[in-house]
């Protein structure tokens, strides 16, 4: 157990303090605070798909959620931006909460119907009917309470604390009832494994993760729409990244999305299409020839993936 | 009242039409039990042959037809046996064949923005004449009385395909159970293949007509369609392809009953429809409670 531990703990003390040295040494930070973001992203992402199956095509509801969820905090019951923070994770937390039953539904089904619940919710966002609350398609403006430095240092936090929670995922019991209900749901059921709480602790811990993102993203940004919060792509970034890397891993999610980002920053910005077809061939290629991602070159080196 | 006897007549033309917009995603997870996620790309590819062949031949849509499902089968095979044998034979077919067709869907948005810009386009909808026509007493563009048509044809064809000719037969057994077909004899990866291709050139078909009912067409419109495609066959009922018309129907009817009555929440329709079915019915309302999912 200890000798797992050291690994993780590594893995999250490298992160950190990349992060909190790459300002003085790499100017561009909202490149360095998109990075961590979508680092942050997939390691929520994992703790559903990467330890369930479950996969969340609409993960982005949550993140959408959370930007409004603090935002709306913020804007009317003018607390102060980093408990509005808290408050995004819990606005996606309640989401997800609402969205249990889909848990019911397995595979391709759960991930349509995901997806789904997080259209109907960019749409009951942006809808004009309810612009005295969300201000429907017209945007949100936190300029007031913008400060782009706490902002990145509140997400630091955000991402230790989903990097700490994978970890311990994956070296506890806990961790090991999810893996069982992903192999099979009945046996593990047989075993003894409460399959329904499990699952659902889960899911809100992942909802809670891109909560959190989501709500730091909206006061870095300050100005953001419905359409960017709710933006598929970053339900598509973030799968890619974690497949990429490495599902039910700490480093692989982490790799992937280190990886993947930093290509997408340096090439693709000016013409998405690059990247969009990029990933696209790259998703097809994972899925035919490594459907583990790059972790599981590592582990058929024998070495630890932790 | 007048608004009322548009609202039907409308829903129910609107919803044949995205009762073919389904019907080659029902028919091909019915064969195959994966859900071919590119499939609103595919409609969106059919809706840019045909804008093409409009635009620099004139070529009438309904001409479009034979050459959207010649071009769909030339391209349909390949890909068949470039991917399926292998996903049905991988840990997790489900799953693993979502994420491919996942990719695939990119991959094909991404080439046709490159090939034609991000850029809306349409097909006048007088192509076809610009009289209307009228039933019980509203009136209609005829370019929707054709696509419906055009519809009801493809729904025909299926229905003629599966239950009178031998493939159907073979077909039937396919989707009834894999193994056993196989185990009869039937070569379960030739019928799969056509089948795959005939999902796709009914994707391309409904992509031919989709100006007329949806209005325009652009590349980015595939995944949206492939959701509408997903809560129509889930509410007709999933791997029953003539189930697809009614499922088609209640979608059409409720989104024209929305867009005339509550129009601002007219777009959150499909989704809450969707995942109201497959959690209270996810057999379908004419399925069997067979889904082993």
């Amino acid at each position: 157990m200890l000798k797992k531990i050291f690994p993780s703990l590594g893995v999250v003390l490298v992160v950190v303090a990349m992060f909190l040295g790459l300002p003085s040494i790499y100017s561009n930070q909202s490149f360095l605070f998109n990075l961590m973001l979508y680092l942050a992203l997939a390691e929520g992402l994992n703790i559903i798909y990467g330890f369930t199956g479950y996969l969340p095509f609409g993960y982005v509801g949550f993140f959408g959620a959370g930007a409004y969820g603090s935002a709306i905090a913020v804007t009317l019951l003018h607390i102060s931006p980093l408990w509005g923070v808290l408050w995004g994770g819990v606005a996606a937390v309640l989401i997800g909460i609402i969205l249990i039953p889909l848990l019911r539904l397995s595979g391709a089904y759960f991930a349509i119907a995901n997806l789904a619940a997080s259209q109907a919710l960019y749409y009951v966002v942006s809808n004009p009917a309810l612009e005295k609350i969300t201000q429907g398609p017209y945007g949100i403006d936190l300029s007031s309470v913008y400060n782009a430095n706490a902002a990145y240092y509140a997400l630091l936090g955000v991402l230790v604390f989903a990097m700490v929670l994978v970890a311990f995922i994956r070296n506890s019991d806990f961790g090991l009832c999810l893996l069982a209900i992903k192999e099979d749901r009945v046996t593990a059921s047989l075993a003894g494994v409460n399959i329904v709480r499990a699952r659902s602790i889960a899911w809100m811990l992942s909802a809670f993760v891109a909560g959190l993102c989501g709500a730091v993203f909206g006061w870095y940004s300050a100005v953001f729409y419905p359409s960017t919060v709710f933006s598929l792509d970053v339900s598509v970034f973030t799968i890619v990244f974690v497949l990429f890397g490495g599902i039910g891993t700490l480093a692989g999610p982490l790799a992937g999305a280190l990886i993947l980002y930093s290509m997408y920053n340096f090439i693709g910005i000016s013409t998405p299409q690059y990247f969009q077809l990029f990933y696209g061939l790259l998703i097809i290629a994972l899925v035919l020839f490594l459907p583990d991602g790059i972790a599981s070159i590592l582990r058929k080196g024998k070495v630890y993936v932790p | 009242m007048n608004l009322f006897a548009y609202t039907i007549i409308a829903g129910v033309m609107y919803g044949i039409f995205f009762g073919l917009v389904g019907l080659g995603l029902n028919i091909v997870f019915g064969v195959l039990k994966m859900i071919n996620l590119a499939h609103g790309d595919f409609i969106m590819l059919g809706s840019f042959l045909a804008y093409w062949l409009y635009t620099l031949l004139g070529v009438n849509p309904l001409l479009v037809i034979p050459i959207a499902v010649a071009t769909f089968f030339l391209v349909g095979f390949p890909l068949y046996y470039a991917f399926v044998p292998r996903l049905l034979r991988s840990k997790d077919p489900e799953m693993l064949s979502f994420i491919l067709f996942f990719g695939a869907s990119q991959v094909i948005e991404a080439v046709i923005i490159f090939a034609f810009g991000n850029n809306q386009r349409s097909i006048p909808s007088d192509v076809f004449g610009s009289s209307g026509f009228v039933i019980f007493g509203q009136r209609f563009p005829i370019a929707w009385l054709i696509t419906t048509l055009v519809a009801l044809a493809a729904f025909g064809f299926v229905y003629w395909y599966l239950r009178h000719t031998r493939m159907g037969y073979a077909t039937r057994a396919v989707m009834a159970n894999r193994d056993e077909a196989m185990l009869s004899g039937i070569d379960v990866n030739r019928i799969s293949a056509f089948v795959f291709c005939m999902g796709l050139a009914l994707a391309a078909i409904a992509g031919v007509f989709s100006f007329f009912i949806i209005g325009s067409s652009s590349p980015s419109m595939g995944p949206e369609l492939t959701t509408v495609s997903f809560a129509i066959i889930v509410l007709g009922s999933l791997g029953n392809p003539l189930g697809t018309i009614l499922g088609g129907l209640i979608y059409g009817v409720a989104v024209m009953f929305m867009q005339s009555y509550f129009s601002s929440w007219a777009d959150i329709l499909p989704y809450v429809l969707l995942i109201a079915v497959m959690l209270i019915r996810p057999e379908g309302l004419v399925g069997k409670a067979a889904r082993s999912a």
